[in-house]
Order: C-alpha cells, then sequence, then structure tokens
C-alpha cells in the first residue's frame, strides 16, 4: 500500500487555486529557502515541535520517553536532546497541555481521500478541490500520483503546489491528473538562487518551459523577499523569463512575512531573516506594474 | 446614496437620545382600570383600556420627521406595563444608575409610580399571578436556573405581520369584524356570545387605531400652522393628510404603507408588551407593489424611498425593549428588541423574491448601521449570488447585520409543521431566528432549556449540587452506570422530568393570559382571530405553536463526549478520578483538565464521534418535546438558540466533564464550545448540518471571521460559497462575527476560548491563537485600521 509522510491538512483553504480548497501538505523539499514559511516541511523525516509556554511542567513526557532524551533543566524547564530523540510520538501522545508535537504522519491514500472527501460540497459549490503542497510534494511522488488519480477518479479538482526543483519525468507523470501547478519562481540569476534556496535554477525554469509548452494551467508564484529576490532586475526578468514562456500564466506575486520566526524557534532552528521588513503595499502596487509591463496578469 | 441632512439629524437623536422610563401609559392604564365600568366582558375591557390610551396618549412629531408617532412622549422614553409586571422603586432606581443598559427616571416618573401605580398593581399584576399559581416544583427548576420563563414579565408575541394591512384599511377590518359578528349561529354554537365579546373588542381597537391616526393629523396640521418654514409647512400638510388616510382606509402610496405599519407596530406594543417587536416582516415584498407604481408614475424617486425608510428605519432604534422588573444591579439586559426585518425568499409561488426594494432595504440597513431594527437575509436556492454578495459586504462591515438564512428550509420547516405551503412560502424568521407564518401564526417561544445543566443534576443522581436540593428523579448513582448507554438513559429520564414540569407550567400560563390578558387589537391582525372569533392569546391564530428553547447543545455533547471517550472506550480515567477534579474545579488537575479539552472528540470539528453524541441529545431533545399539544389547539416544536442566556446558564453549572471551569457561559446556540472547533468553518459547518435543523423552528450558529479574509471580493465570493454550502445541507441560519481589535485583544489573552478565530495573515489565512505574539499585534493593528 502507498503511504506517504504528510505534515498537515487544511481546510477551508482559500488561496492555493480557485474555490474552496483542502490542501494536503507532504514533507520534504529539495529546496531551503531562506525564508520558508513551512520549515517543518524541508526534511523528509518526522520533526519534534516544542511550545514550551503551554508546558505545565507535568512531567508526563520524561517518564514515557523510551530514549532519555527528555530531562530537567537545572531551571526545572523541560528540556529535550533531539540528537537522542528517535520521534516515536510517545512523548507527544502523553502531553495533554500539545506543547509537544510529532511533525509528519504516515498515512495512506486511503486515509488522506478520506480527509479530501469530507468537503466535496464545499469544493462542488465554490469550484474548489485538493491543492498537494509541501514542501515538495512531488518528491513523494508515487503518494502524490496515486492521490491524483484517486481524485481524478472521484471528479475531484486538483491542484500541485511545486518547486519545480523534480526530474521532468515526474512532473510529466503527474501531470495528466494536474488541473493546476501553483509554480514557484524565486530568482532567475543561477548563482543567487543556489545562495537563496541551495539549488541550482536551471532544471526548474526548463521544466516550467516544457509545462507551458504542454498546455497547462498554471499560476506562477513568486514571493517578494526584500533585499533577496526584489531588485529591479530580478523582477525584470521574472517578467521577460514569463512572458517568453510557450503560454501566458498570470503571476500571483506575495510579500514576505515574518510569521514563520516563531516556527524555527519551536524546531529549534536558526532562522536568517530576522532584519526583513515586509514589503510595503506601494512596492507591491510597483512591483505589480513592471510586471504587467510584461504583458502579464498579476494576481 | 447618501444620507440627507434630515436623515443624519434624526439619526444623530435617535442615537443621543438617552432611554428613559415614561410613566404615560402606566398611569392612564391605572387610571383606566380604577373607573367602575360594571358588567364587562375582559375582552371589550381591555379593547376599552387600549383605546383609552390610543384617545389620550401625548401626541409626539418630531421635527423634521417624516414617519410619525412614539410609544411615548420622545424617542427613547420606554413605556411600562403594570398590568404585566409592576416596577418597584428600587427597580427604578437600579436601571436610572446601572453602569451597563441605564434608563433614566425622572423625580416625576418615579413620583407617579410611587402615588398611582404601585398602589393600585403591587400585587395584582399578570408577574404575581404567574409565581403564584406555578408549582412548588416549577419555583425550584426555575431558580436552579434548569429553565426560564418568557411569559412572566413579558406577554406571549414573536409574531410578524404579512401583507394584510397593504390591501386593507381598519375601516376594511371593520366590515369584516361586522361580517363575522352578522353570521353568530347563536342557536347552535353555544361559544357564540364569547366570540361576539371578542369581536366587539376587536372592532373598539380598530376605531381606536383610527382615531389615534387623526390625532396625528391634527397635531400636523398644528404644527403647520405654527411654522414658519414653507418647506416643512408642506411636508406637515402631506403627514396630515397621510395620518387622516392610513389606518382607515388602505395606504396609497410608499409612504402611507410606511406610516401605516408605525401605526400598527406602536398600537401592538402599546397594548401589551409583546416578546420580540413585532415588525413588517418582509418589507421588500409589501414595498415593491408601491414602489414600482409610483416610481412609474414618476412620483417617487429612489431616493425619496430611500429616505423614508432612514425615517421608518430610525423610528424603531427608538424604542428600546422595555426592562424587566426584580433586576438586581448585575444584571444588564439588552436595549436590542429583535424587529427583524426580513429581505428576499420567494414569492407565495416559491420563485425568487428579491426585487429592487431588497437592495433598496440592504442599502437602507448599511447606512444606517443602527442596532435597531435587525435585518435579515432570506437566501434561497433561486435567488441570486449577487444578493447574496451585497448582503455579505454589509457583513463585512462588522456589526453583526444581516444574518443569513435558508428559505428553503425555513419553508420545509413550516410545511412539515403542517402549514400550507403558500403561508410558509410567505413566511420567514423573526426574533433571533424563529420561523415563522407571517400574519398567520402564534409562534411562541416560552423559555429557554438549560442541556448542560440536566446532565450535571444526572451525574448528581438528581441533586443541584449547588444547593444540594433533590430536584430531579433518583436516577441512579453515576458509579453504578454498567455503560455509557445507562449513563444516557438517566440523562434521558432528567431531561424528561424537566420538560414535564416546563409544559405543565406553561399550559397554565397560556390560560392565565388567554383568560385576563387578550389581546384585541393584535388578534385583529392575524388570521384568523376575526374568522374564528378568538383571541391571539386563545388559539385564534391559524397555526399555534410553542417552543421550548434548547441552550448548551455543543457544552452537553462535549461533557458526554468525555464520559463516553475517556471513562467508558479508553478507560484513561475512572469516574471518581473525574468528580474529584471537577469538584475541584480542575484546582490541581490540569493535566486531567487538558485531557479533557484536548484529547476529547468535541463538536464542530466533523467528527463522528462526537458529532453523534450531538445528534442522540438533539433527538432526545426533539423526542421528549416535539408534537405535544399546547392549549391553543396547536403544537410544541424545538429550536435551539441562545441570544445571551448562554452566560447565565453557565452561571449556574459548576465544573464539568468538558473540562469547562464552573459558571463559565456555556456553548451559543447550535455553535461548538469557543474554541473547540479546531479545523475551520467547513468542519463547523459540517458538524451542524448533521442534526436535521428541518424538524426545528429556528437554529442559531455563529461563526467569527476577521475583515481581512473578507477583505477582497474573492474573500466575498468564499463567504457566499460557504453559506450556499451549508444551506445546500439544509443549515437553517448562520450569522458572521466579523471581529474587531477589541476581541482580538480577547484572544491574546484567553487563547483557549478563541482557538476557532481564524484570521487572514498574508497571502494565507490562520488560526489567531497559533500566532506568534508580534504577528498577533501586527494584525490587531490592520484590523483597528481596517474596521473602521
Amino acid at each position: 500500500m502507498t503511504t506517504g509522510i504528510v505534515f498537515d491538512t487544511k481546510r477551508f483553504s482559500i488561496h492555493d487555486g480557485s474555490g474552496i480548497r483542502t490542501t494536503i501538505f507532504l514533507k520534504g523539499c529539495p529546496l531551503h529557502c531562506l525564508w520558508c514559511h513551512n520549515p517543518e516541511s524541508q526534511s523528509p523525516h518526522l520533526d519534534v515541535m516544542l511550545r514550551p509556554n503551554r508546558c505545565i511542567a507535568c512531567h508526563a513526557c520524561l517518564d514515557e520517553c523510551p530514549q532519555g532524551a527528555i530531562f530537567i533543566n537545572g531551571s526545572s524547564s523541560v528540556t529535550t536532546d533531539l540528537s537522542l530523540c528517535i520521534r516515536c510520538g510517545d512523548c507527544t501522545d502523553a502531553c495533554f497541555a500539545e506543547a509537544r508535537e510529532i511533525i509528519g504522519k504516515e498515512m495512506t491514500v486511503a486515509q488522506v481521500m478520506a480527509e479530501i472527501e469530507r468537503d466535496l460540497s464545499f469544493y462542488d459549490e465554490s469550484g474548489g478541490g485538493v491543492t498537494f503542497s509541501g514542501g515538495e510534494p512531488l518528491l513523494q511522488r508515487e503518494f502524490v500520483l496515486a492521490l491524483l488519480q484517486e481524485c481524478k477518479r472521484k471528479e475531484i479538482r486538483t491542484a500541485v503546489d511545486t518547486s519545480g526543483a523534480v526530474s521532468w519525468q515526474t512532473l510529466d507523470r503527474v501531470r495528466a491528473f494536474t488541473d493546476l501547478f501553483l509554480y514557484d519562481i524565486k530568482h532567475i540569476d543561477d548563482a543567487t538562487h543556489k545562495k537563496l534556496t541551495g539549488v541550482s535554477n536551471q532544471l526548474i525554469l526548463a521544466n516550467l518551459r516544457q509545462l507551458s509548452a504542454q498546455g497547462h494551467n498554471i499560476i506562477l508564484r513568486f514571493a517578494i523577499i526584500p533585499g533577496l529576490n526584489d531588485s529591479e532586475a530580478n523582477i525584470r526578468h521574472i517578467g521577460e523569463f514569463a512572458a517568453n514562456l510557450p503560454q501566458r500564466h498570470p503571476i500571483s506575486i506575495l510579500p514576505y512575512h515574518a510569521t514563520a520566526a516563531d516556527k524555527y524557534q519551536r524546531l529549534n532552528k536558526p532562522y536568517h531573516l530576522t532584519n526583513i521588513q515586509p514589503p510595503s503595499d506601494t512596492r507591491m502596487a510597483d512591483i505589480a506594474t513592471i510586471l504587467r509591463g510584461y504583458g502579464l496578469e498579476v494576481i | 446614496m447618501t444620507t440627507t441632512d434630515r436623515v443624519t439629524c434624526l439619526r444623530q437623536q435617535s442615537l443621543d437620545a438617552v432611554p428613559a422610563i415614561s410613566t404615560e401609559r402606566a398611569v392612564l392604564m391605572t387610571k383606566f382600570y380604577q373607573q367602575e365600568l360594571g358588567m364587562v366582558s375582559t375582552p371589550v375591557r381591555r379593547a376599552m383600556a387600549f383605546h383609552y390610551l390610543m384617545a389620550n396618549k401625548t401626541i409626539y412629531i418630531g421635527e423634521g420627521e417624516l414617519i410619525v408617532g412614539e410609544k411615548e412622549m420622545a424617542p427613547k422614553a420606554t413605556p411600562t406595563y403594570p398590568e404585566l409586571c409592576c416596577h418597584t422603586l428600587q427597580d427604578f432606581d437600579i436601571l436610572d444608575s446601572r453602569e451597563k443598559i441605564p434608563f433614566a427616571v425622572t423625580a416625576a416618573a418615579r413620583q407617579a409610580q410611587a402615588n398611582i401605580v404601585i398602589p393600585f398593581w403591587e400585587g395584582k399584576s399578570m408577574r404575581d399571578l404567574i409565581l403564584r399559581e406555578m408549582t412548588p416544583e416549577w419555583h425550584d427548576a426555575y431558580e436552579a436556573g434548569i429553565f426560564t420563563e418568557f411569559m412572566e414579565q413579558r406577554s406571549p408575541g414573536h409574531t410578524v405581520l404579512d401583507d394584510k394591512i397593504y390591501h386593507k384599511g381598519m375601516l376594511d377590518f371593520i366590515s369584516d369584524i361586522d361580517a363575522a359578528l352578522a353570521t353568530l349561529d347563536y342557536l347552535n354554537d353555544n361559544a357564540a356570545y364569547d366570540k361576539q365579546e371578542q369581536l366587539k373588542a376587536m372592532r373598539i381597537t380598530a376605531e381606536a387605531i383610527i382615531i389615534f391616526g387623526q390625532r396625528h393629523a391634527a397635531e400636523a396640521r398644528r404644527l403647520a400652522a405654527q411654522t414658519r418654514d414653507p418647506k416643512r409647512q408642506a411636508e406637515l400638510a402631506q403627514i396630515a393628510e397621510i395620518c387622516a388616510r392610513v389606518p382607515a382606509h388602505k395606504p396609497q402610496t410608499f409612504w402611507e404603507a410606511l406610516q401605516y405599519y408605525w401605526f400598527v407596530h406602536l398600537g401592538v406594543t402599546t397594548e401589551l408588551n409583546p416578546w420580540d417587536a413585532f415588525n413588517p416582516g418582509r418589507l421588500d415584498q409589501h414595498l415593491f407593489p408601491f414602489y414600482q407604481q409610483e416610481v412609474a408614475a414618476g412620483t417617487l424617486t429612489r431616493d425619496q424611498a430611500e429616505e423614508l425608510l432612514h425615517c421608518f428605519w430610525i423610528k424603531f432604534n427608538n424604542q428600546p425593549a422595555p426592562p424587566k422588573v426584580g433586576v438586581t444591579a448585575a444584571e444588564s439586559g439588552t436595549y436590542t428588541d429583535f424587529a427583524q426585518i426580513n429581505t428576499g425568499g420567494v414569492k407565495p409561488d416559491g420563485s425568487d423574491a428579491v426585487n429592487e426594494v431588497t437592495y433598496l432595504l440592504l442599502d437602507v440597513i448599511e447606512e444606517m448601521r443602527l442596532l435597531q431594527p435587525s435585518s435579515s437575509v432570506q437566501l434561497s436556492k433561486k435567488n441570486p449570488d449577487r444578493f447574496m454578495k451585497r448582503a455579505a459586504r454589509i457583513v463585512r462591515t462588522g456589526f453583526g447585520q444581516p444574518s443569513i438564512f435558508n428559505t428553503d428550509v425555513v419553508v420545509q420547516e413550516m410545511v412539515r409543521q403542517g402549514k400550507s405551503m403558500e403561508d410558509a412560502r410567505n413566511g420567514g424568521t423573526s426574533g433571533c431566528v424563529e420561523t415563522g407564518a407571517f400574519g398567520k401564526e402564534n409562534y411562541c417561544l416560552t423559555g429557554y432549556f438549560n442541556l448542560p445543566k440536566v446532565l450535571e443534576i444526572t451525574l448528581n443522581d438528581g441533586i443541584d449540587p449547588r444547593t444540594g436540593k433533590q430536584l430531579g428523579p433518583k436516577t441512579g448513582d453515576p458509579l453504578t452506570f454498567k455503560s455509557f448507554d445507562g449513563l444516557f438513559r438517566a440523562f434521558t429520564k432528567q431531561l424528561n422530568h424537566f420538560v414535564n414540569i416546563k409544559i405543565r407550567g406553561n399550559h397554565v400560563i397560556e390560560r392565565l393570559y388567554a383568560t385576563y390578558l387578550p389581546v384585541p387589537f393584535l388578534s385583529l391582525l392575524i388570521d384568523d382571530c376575526i374568522v374564528a372569533g378568538k383571541d391571539y392569546h386563545a388559539g385564534g391564530a391559524r397555526y399555534n405553536t410553542s417552543y421550548i428553547q434548547g441552550v448548551g447543545l455543543g457544552s452537553v455533547t462535549d461533557a458526554l463526549s468525555a464520559l463516553k471517550y475517556h471513562i467508558y472506550d479508553k478507560q484513561n480515567l475512572t469516574l471518581p478520578e473525574l468528580f474529584e477534579a471537577i469538584n475541584a474545579n480542575f484546582a490541581g488537575h490540569e493535566r486531567t483538565r487538558l485531557l479533557l479539552i484536548n484529547r476529547t472528540p468535541r463538536y464542530g470539528n466533523d467528527d463522528e464521534y462526537a458529532d453523534e453524541l450531538m445528534r442522540q441529545v438533539f433527538e432526545t431533545y426533539f423526542e421528549a418535546i416535539d408534537g405535544r399539544s399546547n392549549t391553543k389547539g396547536g403544537t410544541y416544536r424545538i429550536n435551539l438558540l441562545p441570544t445571551t442566556v448562554h452566560v447565565y446558564f453557565g452561571s449556574v453549572i459548576g465544573a464539568m466533564p468538558d473540562g469547562r471551569f464552573a459558571a463559565k457561559p456555556l456553548s451559543e446556540g447550535i455553535s461548538p464550545v469557543q474554541g473547540a472547533d479546531r479545523k475551520g468553518p467547513t468542519a463547523v459547518i459540517k458538524s451542524a448540518a448533521k442534526m436535521d435543523h428541518i424538524r426545528t423552528g429556528g437554529t442559531l450558529l455563529n461563526q467569527k471571521f476577521t475583515p481581512q479574509l473578507l477583505k477582497d471580493d474573492e474573500g466575498l465570493d468564499k463567504l457566499v460559497q460557504l453559506v450556499r454550502t451549508y444551506f445546500k445541507l439544509d443549515g437553517h441560519h448562520i450569522q458572521f462575527n466579523v471581529v474587531d481589535a477589541a476581541t482580538l485583544r480577547k484572544a491574546q489573552a484567553n487563547p483557549e476560548e478563541y482557538r476557532d478565530l481564524i484570521v487572514r495573515v498574508a497571502g494565507y489565512s490562520d488560526y489567531f491563537c497559533d500566532l506568534s505574539e508580534a504577528l498577533q499585534e501586527e494584525i490587531i493593528g490592520r484590523t483597528e485600521h481596517e474596521a473602521f
């Protein structure tokens, strides 16, 4: 039975494609964007997320941990040595305060479909459906493919939110079952792209051209990260690139938000963008104007 | 359009007017009752009292007003009804001095109350009679907070007018009454004489309201003669003409239609103090023929119609709900009297009823932004989306109006109750969420019923732990129950026991009103009181429905779910352990409380385990009440709405197995427990739709959103789609609480109670309480900016 690692299911998702949708977040990502707002999605493995502010110091987790990875620090606060943790989830089961959470859950296609099908009436009414996001959902290719096929069999509209950093072969296998791709573009300059995301953009851009050439529905997504990818040159390069794709696709520009900082903290990961301010509304409007100059529909 | 200077001024006056007690009605009523009338039947005596009020009360016409008439001498002067319940001087002092919802009491009013009203009515009001007639077990249950009693301070109301006054003047009603009198069969009908007295009474009240109109005409003429402003002089002359025509004759213009209704409104709410102030109901349907005809003839513009409606709206806002007696300083109540003007819906033939006046009313609702009248959208699948979207634009401004109803389900509810299809389609909703066949039904809410309190008593073998009194039957020590089913059986027994106490009380109270306080004026307006020669209180209406409103469905479901799941299924806890935690109000048992709130399947999450229990409670409540007879030839039905009683009902209950602390509010309406729903609005809607709304007479579902979520057109579309889906699943009603910064502040301080609050963050939405403090601050900043 095909299974996958899902780290969240969000119902009434209304910004990931048309209508009212359910977004399935899959774990694991080839990119490590500095601004990633879902840092818990990056690792393909289970993570532990801690919310010490919820802890009531009942210490049930200490008793449950088979590894002895949880201990009391001198100051009586509960501390976890993640290097010893085997992600068994015994501590989170015992933590009624929900101060500890295992991120990621192995699920079968049937289990995920059951979640998706809960909101069928809403999709029907709104023209919505399911969106597979991540992470990079296509890292779990067979799982996503099985889900997409199942959705199509049941006449559920599908969208895939992808970084494009997967083989063409992968995209080629899923595209027949995907009604809409939400396709991220971060930077056109390859060296900068590597610096910001950890990977080259060559495959990403080539895949995008190919998908466009095959006549697929695509919404481009461009997250504006001040100081990192919002130079006039990069905006123009993106405009130019998009304008030269085989089809015209709408482009959605999303302002950077420092919403993820506390998530990094809960994951015990460093967050490098502490000094970046969200772009102003006028700045966003200016960027939209530039992109419209290339004949693009900005949404 | 923007409001005219006149409207801006009248609206501001209405907002600024200080609600005050006026004793004019009470003093006139006392003087009337002090007369020796000799042998006069009760209906006729009540009609004469009404006539006396209409002929003698002060006539008020305010500067600039186009729609005229007030209950007392000025906007927000509020009458009392000593024959229903008589305020003590201490009541007056509290009303005058309390911080919230005060009513000013002048020295003169206090004196009139002390010297005239109290000496005559003290101990002799309907309330005194009701409280004397109720059994000790009724009093015990009432004082324990198991149920409330609607008729103890106000008379049966909950009815709304249909279109008949737009086709008939009061003189036509008098002809109908005379025709009914002429056909009385004194030989074969042994109730003929009683009918004669009822009909005579109705005739007197029709004459009285005509006199009331004429007195306004005279006052308008008097003011016209005085004013030097030629424009106002012309207006007053026109007002005088209108008041001379309506209510005696049927209205011929849009303006006359509104003025006629307003006289009728004043008549009904002066005759007695019925619950949920009477209102015109389907106003867009009633006014459309006038509007269409006059606009075509060029005698009325859209702007003129809108200004008249503005003036009409302000009239409602001038009428605070009359205050209660026996209040404590802590009680505040509300100024709102729940007049709910309906828009949209379907026509009698079932087709889309949205018309030009519908949109005009929505404009008026948005522009007036007044507490009263309340307004609703009656949404049928046949109505266009743009109608709902226009309403959504008002919803997002965040004053809680209009609420949204599923017409197709409202109609089905009424048809199930035995109403004709046409009467059902001509009906709508009133008060909070109650369905009614407008102009043809006495649908009477009799009191709220505290479902979680019944569970608490069940867990204590029939004893109320707050007082130690044995209130219910001994259904067994819960420690002896072998299974959850045993516990539920005990709960069912207790519930039936208290429902029976309530219904027994209602049977008596209904007869007290029919016997001592008939309402001939209201009766002549409601079919088929004239034809039947029967009073509204005695079963004269075509349909007579009594309701007991269930409260705390979410709370009782979660508590039952916690018991079933943790005690019987998973055995995470023993019952003694749970009782120990509850009895300590969870002090020293925080981990247990967190287990209960975080690890229990809870209602509102589209979770079959919890939702099945909700259905079980629903069915049990339904079985206990639905189909039972009232004294008016009608039937009991259920509905599920709380107004604000979930706060009071919570205050009489200790800590509960759902993790709720003692005395905290219960869940409201059919909404989940505050913070229990964590899977978003679609999950709440799915859960709520799992009960059979069609077998109720109304349910209330509240959803919170921030203005950001509804900021753009896309957000509004999603709102429309959410509503449409709920209605496709046969939901009865939904309202959106578009939250302001103050609420977000509270959410910050008490995240557990606001877990369900969704905010639009940036390109996505999230639960507010899951956001970092900094981000919360940022959103609060934006909210304050965007709310106004």
